[in-house]
């Protein structure tokens, strides 16, 4: 049960855009600008793994299904490197680029002066530039609040990877100010399910 | 020096991001325009404290000092809060209420699956609203990510508390993204 009353329609901080619409704006403007606006040089999937991988880092079960699914579908329908990424970057078919900017991602989960120099300098010898390091602090400083906010208030997180799938789907498709479709917690999850199997 | 060459290497902490960056900082200030100026049932000042000490929790000198200066220019209290707010606000007048939201902040400054139903009910019996104890969580954890920013690309920040005398007035008289 969430700490506050929150419409039960939506998961996670979906429900919280739904119960504040005044902080909902600047937080939804804020992901849309990072992750899902044109980038010069990291793609929507790559910004996505990082959110995911930072959200795994921080066990924010919803954060980082809604962000994995985003990113599969962001990446052409590949779930097999957003799984990969989550269990181990250094062996996850990702450039070198990427892995040594997931490394300053974890750094800044832990804490933000724990990006050393070498790390820094590790990130611009595989061709990373300042708008890339600058952008990878930034979502993974920003995971570390929204992970905190979706979990602190104790949000619905549902375990129906079929239900994250559909909503990656569409959050891939058209970004972040677009309205969430009503989940109902019982009968959706239940026929989501199902749908799942169908497909299988 | 910052990990990253900003356009303006005088501007400290936050400020020289925030100008590197203009896409990203305008949800940023208006992110703490919101949060800490916005109407609310908590005072602009104890959102400050709050902001403040998650921020000392954080080791972040820059978010700390310069938000406790903003408290104290919203409380009229002088900048000796700012150490007041370090060692848990002793010689600070809040209310039972306040300390109650605080010790929320700092479950989530931790994580925020630490916050227990405990908790919130402390809170609760001291008169918190929903909306309190939401705007606490979220200023927590958005300190979580204001202070990692300024940490983690490396930027400088003035040290001792009196040089954040006047940003912390410009911070609670004049907003946020306002200079």
């Amino acid at each position: 049960m969430p700490h506050i009353n929150l419409p039960s329609e939506f998961p996670g901080i979906r429900s919280l855009f739904m119960f504040r619409p005044e902080t909902a704006k600047p937080l939804n403007d804020l992901v849309q600008t990072m992750l899902h606006n044109p980038h010069p040089s990291l793609s929507a999937g790559e910004r996505e793994l990082i959110a995911a991988y930072v959200s795994d880092l921080n066990t924010c079960k919803y954060c980082c299904n809604i962000h994995g699914a985003i990113a599969k579908h962001q990446l052409g329908n590949d779930g097999d490197t957003v799984k990969q990424v989550l269990t181990d970057p250094e062996t996850a078919p990702i450039t070198d680029k990427m892995k040594a900017l997931l490394k300053i991602a974890a750094k800044v989960q832990s804490g933000g002066k724990n990006v050393s120099p070498a790390d820094i300098e590790l990130a611009r010898g595989e061709g990373a530039s300042d708008i890339d390091i600058h952008d990878t602090v930034l979502i993974a400083a920003a995971f570390c609040m929204y992970n905190r906010y979706v979990d602190g208030l104790a949000t619905w997180q549902p375990d129906d990877e079929a239900l994250y799938d559909k909503m990656g789907e569409q959050r891939a498709r058209e970004g972040y100010h677009t309205p969430p479709f009503k989940v109902n917690r019982e009968e959706a999850v239940s026929s989501e399910v199902s749908t799942q199997q169908y497909n299988n | 020096m910052a990990h990253i060459k900003l356009h303006n290497e005088e501007l400290p902490g936050i400020v020289g991001l925030l100008n590197y960056r203009p896409e990203t900082g305008k949800a940023l200030t208006d992110l703490a325009e919101v949060l800490l100026r916005g109407p609310s049932t908590l005072s602009s000042g104890e959102r400050e404290i709050i902001a403040a000490s998650v921020s000392f929790w954080n080791g972040c000198h820059f978010c700390h000092t310069s938000h406790a200066a903003a408290a104290a220019a919203h409380l009229k209290t002088g900048i000796s809060l700012i150490d007041d707010i370090k060692a848990g606000l002793p010689n600070t007048l809040v209310s039972d209420k306040l300390r109650a939201l605080l010790h929320i902040a700092h479950q989530v400054q931790r994580n925020g699956k630490n916050v227990t139903g405990e908790d919130i009910k402390w809170a609760r019996d001291l008169g918190a609203t929903d909306l309190e104890i939401h705007d606490t969580v979220l200023i927590a954890a958005a300190f979580c990510m204001y202070n990692r920013y300024v940490d983690g690309l490396g930027t400088w920040a003035p040290g001792p508390k009196e040089a954040y005398t006047e940003m912390g007035e410009r911070m609670a008289h004049v907003g946020y993204g306002k200079f």
